[in-house]
Formats: structure tokens, C-alpha cells, sequence
């Protein structure tokens, strides 16, 4: 079931285009995030849902009534902040009770629904200290309590684990999943980090410059790319650009290389996983190089190939650490299947 | 630690000239001239150092308790006003596009660089029987006769106001600049409406800057003698004047100094006080 629709939207500063024509479903119950380098339009976004912003042109329609029309504090939305924004005047437990305290509830069922929150995050001892003498791991967790005790329709997360050290974040990440499967709350977060995107969401929109790149689900993201940003941007990849004629891929100053076209003629990119390009004795009419680079990472390797008409590296990984030394010259090939094909 | 020695020293170097200034050279003088009102004055001024607590008993006549009483009245009067008339400018002010900011700010602050003096005299030209004001009311018919603005006690609050009303404005306005506007839209998402998050965010977040322009108001005006004497007509006594003319007219230092022993009290009791309540706010 659609719970929100966002159809068209649009917002512009000045002569910069924040959203451009953006549109997208998101399900009822389900961890959608919303992905780009800083500066695409994903916080103008959010900020359009949350009420702090309003498009140009285009609607927003949550549970099928129009969002647009409601003052931001009307709305059945909730956003964590990405500064936390807890009121640095107000304990932890007066923090969370904030929201319930503006719906008139009863004390003693604000009472009680602090409590459960607190303890679903942890923090039932740090009720009544103040936001400064918490960590920072310990302020996102009341940032969290503070929306989610609500029970929002929507809850809107913004960059929420860019404050937190690599360990913390990786916690929190495991932490956010459980807690969102708990509580059957529909999260949108907005993230610039492809890893947390990936592993968190189940369906990611990929955007770039105000544009909807591809929405998708991370693992369609990632061996289907649908764009050249996305193959480029969505992991490592090796990208070559070229044209399709006559049902084969032919890169620029390379000539054809291996590919099952499924697009049309005209001009297009490849793209190719490092994990997936495999290095072989050079023979004729292969793509040849020379090893230039060999890193160990531990469980792989990345081999660097600096290809012949291309001035670029190609990369290809390995598991386990390379036989392969620098200055072997390679052929470099993979399964035609393996390549994606997207169309300019 | 190996950075102790060097940067104490450093810290003293670039603490001692302040320091120096403001407590050698003003604590000193002043405490040497408060100590006077443990002696008696002399026959034809000066002091003559016997000890007496005459001073003390003589402030608590009723004649000199309504003064202390009456400025108290008047100062804190004042700062009610100004903070009431402040903290909306200054609210105003800070959410304003940057040029205009700039000049709005400026405008707060042009009149407090012009003399004070002058500007107090200025306003007697505004206020006087014939002066502008009641030129324009009688103008537009709506007072027949001359209304008398003029060395009235309303006089002297107004132009206390306005001689301290940018102190008011200035630590207020820079509170709510600094004030994070996500703690606003945090609360307007948990469902504050904005007057409700005006007061559970804003002010009790801009509280303690309102009590440092209500304390830089309030001394000034409490202490205040040039703007009695010239907009007040010397008819609306103050603290500051009853100092004034001890020590200029009656040339009576002792006397002179006990007053002045009241107005540092008072100063000090609203110091400790500010900090106490900021303290709490910030912290805790």
C-alpha cells in the first residue's frame, strides 16, 4: 500500500535547481532511503515533507490527503534531526516527552509511553540527565525516542548516523533496523553514505542534481544500474564509454568488448564490476594491459591495469591475496553476461 | 604538563594590563573612598577620620529611604520597559535578511555613539510646553492646551528608555542569532505551534542574555543623575543625585560614600542573582 506519493516535485533557489520534477512512491512500512552526494536534493526533500520548505510546483499526498496544506506542526511526520536538535535546556526524559506533551495527553500516559521508549532505546538511566552530558551515541538514541515515541505515520531521518564514529555507527545501523521492524513505522532517510543506504533500506532512491536517478532495491542498484551516475557512483565500477552498433558494444579507442546488448543502437556506457573483470594470458584482440598496482586489502586484492587506448586504470579484485606482480601484461576480459549496458 | 609554565605566563601578560586597569586602578580609589563613611566630614568638607556610624543611621531617615525606594521604583521600571520593548525588536531584528540586519543593527546602535548629554537635551526641545510633540498634538486638534510632558517622573523613565534601550536590544539580538533554528523546526515537528515554541524553546533559551541587558539597563538607570536633573527638572530626585550633591554640593564624602554603598549593594545583589539563574538555565 502507497502510505506517501510525492508527484512532480519541484524547488528552486534562486538559479539553482534543488528538485527537479521529482517523483516517488514509498510503501507503507517500509525503510526507504534517499541517496546522493551533498548538494543532489535530498535534505530540500525532506525538508518539503517535514513542512520547512515548500516546492514550487508538484504535491506530496500522505494516506491519499494532501501533506501540503498542513502547518509542520500539524503533520503526522516526524524528522530526527541530523544535529539531534535536543533542547539543551530540557532533561532527556522532558525531551521525549515534548511531542506527547503538545497532543494534551494525559501525564500519566506520557509517563508511561517515555518510559517504554526510553527502555526500547536503552537510556532509561539517563532520563533525567541533560543532552550535553550524554555522548553522542547516547543523543542520537534520545533524538530517536523523541520522534518515534509520536508514533508518527512517517518518520524522516536525516543523515542519522553521520555523527557517530565508524564502531558506534555500525551499532546503531543494527539498531535502527531492529527498531524499525519493531515499531512498524515507515522511515525515509536521508544519506550521502552508500554503504548505510545499502544495508539499512530496502529500497533506495538514488538522486543527483534534483534528479531521481533510479529507485530501486539495493541489490537491482547495484548489478543494474540504470544510469551512467548510478553505475559510476553505487560502488566501484569500471566504466567505458562508447556506442552500441549492430547489437555490440564498442568503446572508444578499444574497439568491442564482451556484452549481451539489450538496448538499442546509439551511444552508451559499459560498466563492469572489478570482481567481476578477470585478468588472462594476453592473446589477439583482447583488451591487453600492464599491472601498475597491487593492494591487499585482506579478504581481496585490487589489481590496477593500466589499459592500451584507454589513459585509464581498469580495476579487477580478487579474493585472497594477487599471484599477479607489476609489470605482467594481462589480458583483461569477463562474462559478456556480467557487463551492464546503459544506454546515453 | 609542559605547557603549564610557558602559557601561564603568556596568560599572564595578556591578563595583567585589564586586570591592572580594572581592579588596581578602580577597586582600589573606590574602596579607598567607600571607606570613608566610617568618618565624619569636615567642618568646611574633607574628611576628618574619626570613627562613626552616624552615616548609616542618617540613611535610614525616611527622606533618604523614599529617594533609594522611589529609584528603585523608577529603574526597575525601566527595564520592565525595555524589555518589553527590546526583546521583540531584537527577536525581529535577528530574523532579517542579512543588509537589513546591518542596518536595522545600526540604527540600534547610532544613538547609543552620539553623546548622552546632547541627546537628553534634545528631547527637552521635543518635550517642551512649545516644543514639537505638543505642537503636533494641538495641531491635529487632539489636546487644546500644551500638555506638560516635561519634568515629570514619566519624563525621566522615558528618557532612561530611551538613553538604555540599545543594551537591551544588543545581548538579546545576539541570543537569538546564535539560537540554533533547528531547536525551532524540531519543535514545530513535534507539534509545538509557533507560540508555543516560543515559549518552551526560544525564551527559555534567550532568558539569560534578557537578564544581562536587564542588569546593563537596570545599574544605569538606578545610578543615573544627568537625565533627573535635565529631563526630570531636578524635581524627581534620584539615588544619583542625592551622591552628586554630597559630593559636589554639601561636599559631604562620608555621606556621600554611604549612599554610594547602597547602589554597589544593589548592583551586586542583581549580579550574583543573573548568575545564578543562567547558570541554572545553561547547564545543570
Amino acid at each position: 500500500m502507497t502510505l506517501l506519493s510525492i508527484e512532480g516535485v519541484s524547488r528552486r533557489f534562486g538559479n539553482v535547481t534543488a528538485l527537479s520534477d521529482v517523483s516517488i512512491d514509498i510503501q507503507q512500512g517500509e525503510f526507504f532511503a534517499l541517496l546522493g552526494p551533498s548538494g543532489c536534493g535530498k535534505t530540500t526533500l525532506l525538508r518539503i515533507l517535514a513542512g520547512f520548505e515548500t516546492p514550487d510546483r508538484g504535491g506530496v499526498r500522505l494516506d491519499g490527503a494532501d501533506l501540503l496544506k498542513l502547518a509542520p506542526h500539524k503533520r503526522p511526520v516526524n524528522l530526527m534531526f541530523q544535529s539531534y536538535a535536543l533542547f539543551p535546556h530540557m532533561t532527556v526524559a522532558k525531551n521525549v516527552a515534548y511531542g506527547l506533551e503538545r497532543e494534551n495527553l494525559p501525564r500519566a500516559e506520557i509517563k508511561a509511553r517515555v518510559g517504554e521508549v526510553l527502555e526500547k532505546v536503552g537510556l532509561e538511566p539517563m532520563a533525567n540527565r541533560r543532552p550535553a552530558q550524554l555522548s553522542g551515541g547516547q543523543q542520537q538514541r534520545v533524538a530517536l525516542a523523541r520522534a518515534i515515541v509520536k508514533r508518527p505515520r512517517l518518520l524522516l531521518l536525516d543523515e542519522p548516523l553521520s555523527a557517530l564514529d565508524k564502531k558506534v555507527r555500525a551499532e546503531m545501523q543494527l539498531e535502527l533496523k531492529r527498531l524499525q521492524h519493531e515499531v512498524g513505522i515507515t522511515f525515509v532517510v536521508v544519506t550521502h553514505d552508500q554503504e548505510e543506504a545499502m544495508s539499512l533500506a530496502d529500497r533506495i532512491a538514488v538522486m543527483d542534481q534534483g534528479r531521481v536517478e533510479q529507485v530501486d532495491a539495493p541489490v537491482t542498484l547495484y548489478d543494474r544500474p540504470r544510469t551512467y551516475f548510478v553505475a559510476d557512483f553505487i560502488g566501484a565500477n569500471n566504466l567505458f564509454t562508447g556506442a552500441i552498433r549492430g547489437g555490440v558494444f564498442s568503446a572508444e579507442g578499444l574497439g568491442p568488448l564482451p556484452s549481451k546488448a539489450t538496448t538499442a543502437d546509439g551511444p552508451a556506457a559499459l560498466a563492469i564490476r572489478p570482481e567481476r573483470v578477470r585478468l588472462t594470458e594476453p592473446t589477439p584482440g583482447m583488451v591487453q594491459g600492464v599491472v601498475v598496482d597491487v593492494s591487499f586489502y585482506g579478504g581481496v586484492s585490487h589489481i590496477a591495469v593500466e589499459v592500451t587506448g584507454l589513459g585509464r586504470k581498469v580495476l579487477a579484485a580478487t579474493q585472497g591475496s594477487a599471484r599477479i606482480t607489476p609489470g605482467t601484461v594481462v589480458g583483461v576480459t569477463w562474462r559478456p553476461e556480467d557487463a551492464v549496458l546503459i544506454a546515453n | 604538563m609542559s605547557r603549564g609554565r610557558g602559557s601561564n605566563l603568556a596568560r599572564l601578560i595578556f591578563l595583567g594590563p585589564g586586570l591592572i586597569m580594572l581592579t588596581l586602578l578602580a577597586v582600589v580609589p573606590m574602596l579607598l573612598m567607600l571607606s570613608t563613611m566610617f568618618f565624619q566630614r569636615g567642618r568646611f568638607g574633607g574628611v576628618v577620620y574619626e570613627f562613626t556610624t552616624a552615616n548609616f543611621s542618617r540613611l535610614f531617615q525616611p527622606l533618604y529611604l523614599n529617594v533609594i525606594q522611589d529609584s528603585l521604583v523608577v529603574a526597575g521600571l525601566v527595564t520592565v520597559l525595555a524589555l518589553l520593548i527590546g526583546y521583540p525588536t531584537a527577536y525581529a531584528i535577528a530574523q532579517l535578511p542579512p543588509k537589513w540586519k546591518t542596518i536595522a543593527l545600526l540604527a540600534v546602535m547610532l544613538p547609543f555613539w552620539t553623546n548622552f548629554l546632547i541627546r537628553m537635551y534634545a528631547w527637552t526641545i521635543l518635550l517642551s510646553g512649545p516644543g514639537l510633540v505638543n505642537e503636533a498634538l494641538t495641531g491635529i486638534g487632539l489636546i487644546d492646551k500644551p500638555l506638560e510632558l516635561l519634568y515629570t517622573r514619566g519624563t525621566v523613565v522615558v528618557g532612561l528608555l530611551y538613553g538604555y534601550l540599545s543594551l537591551m536590544i544588543l545581548p538579546i539580538y545576539s541570543a537569538v542569532e546564535r539560537l540554533d533554528p533547528r531547536l525551532r523546526e524540531a519543535s514545530a515537528n513535534l507539534g509545538a505551534s509557533p507560540v508555543r515554541t516560543f515559549f518552551s524553546v526560544t525564551l527559555p533559551l534567550t532568558l539569560p542574555s534578557a537578564l544581562i541587558g536587564a542588569v546593563l539597563v537596570f545599574v544605569p538607570s538606578f545610578g543615573n543623575f544627568v537625565v533627573p536633573e535635565i529631563l526630570g527638572g531636578g524635581k524627581a530626585i534620584m539615588v544619583g543625585n542625592l551622591i552628586r550633591d554630597q559630593f559636589l554640593k554639601a561636599r559631604d564624602w562620608p555621606f556621600g560614600a554611604t549612599i554610594a554603598l547602597v547602589m554597589v549593594v544593589v548592583t551586586v545583589i542583581l549580579l550574583l542573582a543573573q548568575a545564578v539563574v543562567s547558570r541554572r538555565t545553561r547547564s545543570a
